[in-house]
């Protein structure tokens, strides 16, 4: 059975949308997040002192505290934002997929 | 079946029993570096292992199939598997370790509390649905998809199994010094007793008891740590700042608590560390099995988010928790170490947090802290313990010795022995590694999970030139180089086997093995002629229908 219902799915062009939307989307976030986390991990790595930078004149709080935490919110934030798009989206996408297979 | 559910009360009934006498009877050897028997915390540790023992025996008599026994028959909610995923991933080591991380070296430990979370993302964006879409019961599943069954399930059993013997480590470590604490118990009986009632759970409840364990324990921590940096933060006015700056006045290393660079100097280290904590989460296989957990993908992304947010919530309070352990537990004699001196806590610096649930809420919010840090470690090897199982019972023995020859009730039952098998592997490496770190034994093991299952599981998944070769070789080669590089590196080299120099220099080796299994995967499977190669190949677009569409997923509901 899954071999013809498999070839119609691979030649109905919904399926090539749904393919590259969603592996575009992922990988852009997935980058998104790459680039915010080695870029933390890169300025730790050689640049240690500019997250010891005092938030204000005289403070002890560093801007290497909001930034931590800041990253922690993207990594939550960036989650919301795919299973939103992937829910709504993509998931009336692929029930159209099927349904206009069947 | 029935005989061993009626077994359970009266273990139960046992245990309620055994406890409190040993924890007596340890408290009359007189040693200085105990504490007096804490009678609110054993109160609160018996309720909490009534409590899952009860839920155990629930579990029991609905655990009929092997997909009762593996994935909680794939009836629990996104919500609850984020819950469960959030109590599977905040272990002991990251909250007792962490907040010792903070106590020790401030700012440091938040790198390893974002290096943690930052995988999550990934497994979202490209493995969560796929994964759901295509497997069963194991990553496994997965991996072997479209590939030859056998080579591919020993690898992936092979790789689960030493990722699993890992991190039990951490944990049974974690679990000793806890209990030793608290109850005055020798270290060695305390990771008996984990280990006895860790098998409990998994061998008689599977994975559903397993889950609720988990969910029950989640919302024990978060309110327990939400509790504990609430109380910080009142001392200090909720100002961060005044907290911070007490912080910096009474650490020994001042404002370099303040920024990174005590803990991660090296810029290989640190990438390596980033690497192994980033995609080693995408490898664990008992993350990876909660996903099997739940109905559909839809299901399965909405447990990322939910986990993710949790996860995140619970890391920040840790730093506080870290801080408020500097400012209010460092600076009173009562818990410090009077032989080592310095910033040495009693017990053991992993102990920061228990000492400030001490300082904050007294005995009894400590008895509850306690209990709950306890819990922890149950529901974290509980879960370890039946990805390992299932690792034996449904990739090793059903599909690779069997060959699909098997029935559900021999897997079950296999599956049981290697839990208690798995049980007893854990308690003996336990009491080996007393002395380490915790949190670096978790760090190594994510080196592992991240050059060994997570190549083979993107590549099973993205690449269509993939062949059995090339996974099977691929994989082994970059298992074998994050374990020789780690049992060669400092932490085991040296620290371990006491050898004066490490011949590997770095501590963290997955900036090396993870690229290599990657280039070793692909050369492998490029260089791989065969027709079953060429098989494979044309497989892929199949697999990709059923990944894409969710099209004939196990247990998928809408189609």
């Amino acid at each position: 059975m899954t071999n013809d219902l498999h070839a119609k799915i691979r030649s109905n062009p919904k399926y090539a949308e749904l393919v590259r939307k969603r592996s575009t989307f992922a990988w852009l976030l997935s980058a998104v997040i790459l680039i915010i986390y080695y870029g933390f991990i890169m300025v730790i790595a050689f640049a240690p002192k500019i997250l010891g930078t005092p938030l204000s004149e005289g403070s002890v709080t560093t801007i290497g505290l909001p930034i931590g935490v800041g990253v922690i919110l993207s990594a939550i934030a960036l989650t919301g934002i795919y299973v939103y798009r992937a829910n709504t989206e993509f998931d009336d996408l692929t029930k159209q997929l099927i349904e206009g297979t069947k | 079946m029935k005989r061993l559910t009626s077994f359970l009360p009266a273990v139960s009934a046992g245990l309620l029993a055994l406890v409190p006498s040993l924890a007596l009877a340890a408290g009359d050897l007189g040693q200085t570096q105990q504490q007096p028997t804490n009678w609110s915390a054993i109160g609160m540790f018996i309720v909490f292992v009534g409590m899952t023992l009860g839920i155990t025996y629930w579990a029991a008599r609905r655990t009929k199939s092997a997909a009762d026994f593996y994935a909680a028959g794939g009836g629990i909610t996104g919500f609850q598997n984020g819950l469960a995923i959030a109590g599977d991933y905040m272990s002991a080591a990251s909250f007792l370790g962490i907040s010792a991380l903070v106590y020790g070296s401030g700012f440091d430990g938040l790198i390893y509390s974002v290096g943690w979370l930052v995988g999550w993302p990934i497994i979202l964006f490209l493995i969560a649905e796929r994964l759901r879409n295509l497997g069963k019961y194991t990553f496994a599943d997965v991996a072997s998809y479209r590939l030859s069954q056998t080579p591919v399930r020993s690898f992936a059993a092979t790789g689960s199994l030493v990722v699993v013997i890992f991190y039990l480590i951490g944990q049974m470590v974690g679990a000793g010094q806890l209990i030793k604490l608290l109850f005055g118990l020798d270290y060695v009986y305390a990771v008996v007793i984990v280990g006895v009632l860790m098998m409990i759970y998994v061998t008689f409840g599977g994975m559903k008891a397993t889950t609720w364990v988990q969910i029950i324990k989640a919302c024990l921590l978060l309110s327990g740590a939400t509790f504990i940096a609430i109380a910080v933060l009142a001392h200090f006015g909720f100002s961060f700042e005044a907290l911070f700056a007490k912080a910096v006045e009474v650490h020994p290393k001042h404002m370099a608590i303040m920024a990174p660079g005590t803990l991660v100097s090296d810029p290989i280290e640190a990438v390596s560390l980033a690497m192994a904590l980033m995609f080693g989460t995408a490898g664990l296989p008992h993350i990876l099995m909660r996903f099997f957990t739940v109905a559909d993908a839809k299901a399965a992304r909405k447990s990322v988010f939910y986990a993710t947010s949790f996860i995140g919530y619970f890391y920040i309070l840790t730093f506080i928790i870290g801080f408020g352990a500097i400012t209010l537990v460092s600076t009173n004699p009562e818990y410090l170490d009077v032989v080592k001196g310095g910033l040495n806590l009693r017990g053991g610096n992993n102990m920061a947090a228990i000492h400030l649930a001490h300082a904050v809420g007294g005995d009894l919010f400590l008895g509850f802290i306690s209990a709950v840090a306890f819990a922890t470690i149950l529901a974290v090897v509980s879960g370890l313990t039946l990805a390992g199982a299932s690792a034996i019972s449904h990739d090793l023995y059903a599909n690779v010795f069997a060959r699909g020859r098997s029935n559900e009730v021999t897997e079950i039952r296999v599956s049981k022995m290697a839990s208690i098998g798995l049980g007893v592997i854990a308690v003996l490496l336990g009491i080996v590694f007393e002395k380490q770190n915790v949190a670096y034994m978790v760090g190594l093991t994510f080196a592992i999970a991240a050059s060994t299952n997570f190549p083979v599981l993107v590549m099973s998944m993205f690449w269509r030139g993939l062949s059995t070769r090339g996974a099977v070789f691929g994989g082994f080669i970059g298992l074998a180089a994050a374990v020789i590089l780690t049992v060669l590196g400092p932490t085991v080299w040296k620290d371990v086997l006491g050898n004066p120099v490490a011949i590997f220099p770095f501590k963290y080796p997955a900036i090396f093995s993870m690229p290599l299994a990657f280039f070793s995967i692909w050369f492998f499977s490029i260089t791989d002629g065969s027709d079953s190669a060429k098989a494979e190949r044309e497989g892929f677009d199949a697999q990709l229908v059923r990944s894409e569409t969710g099209l004939g997923a196990e247990g998928a509901h809408a189609h």
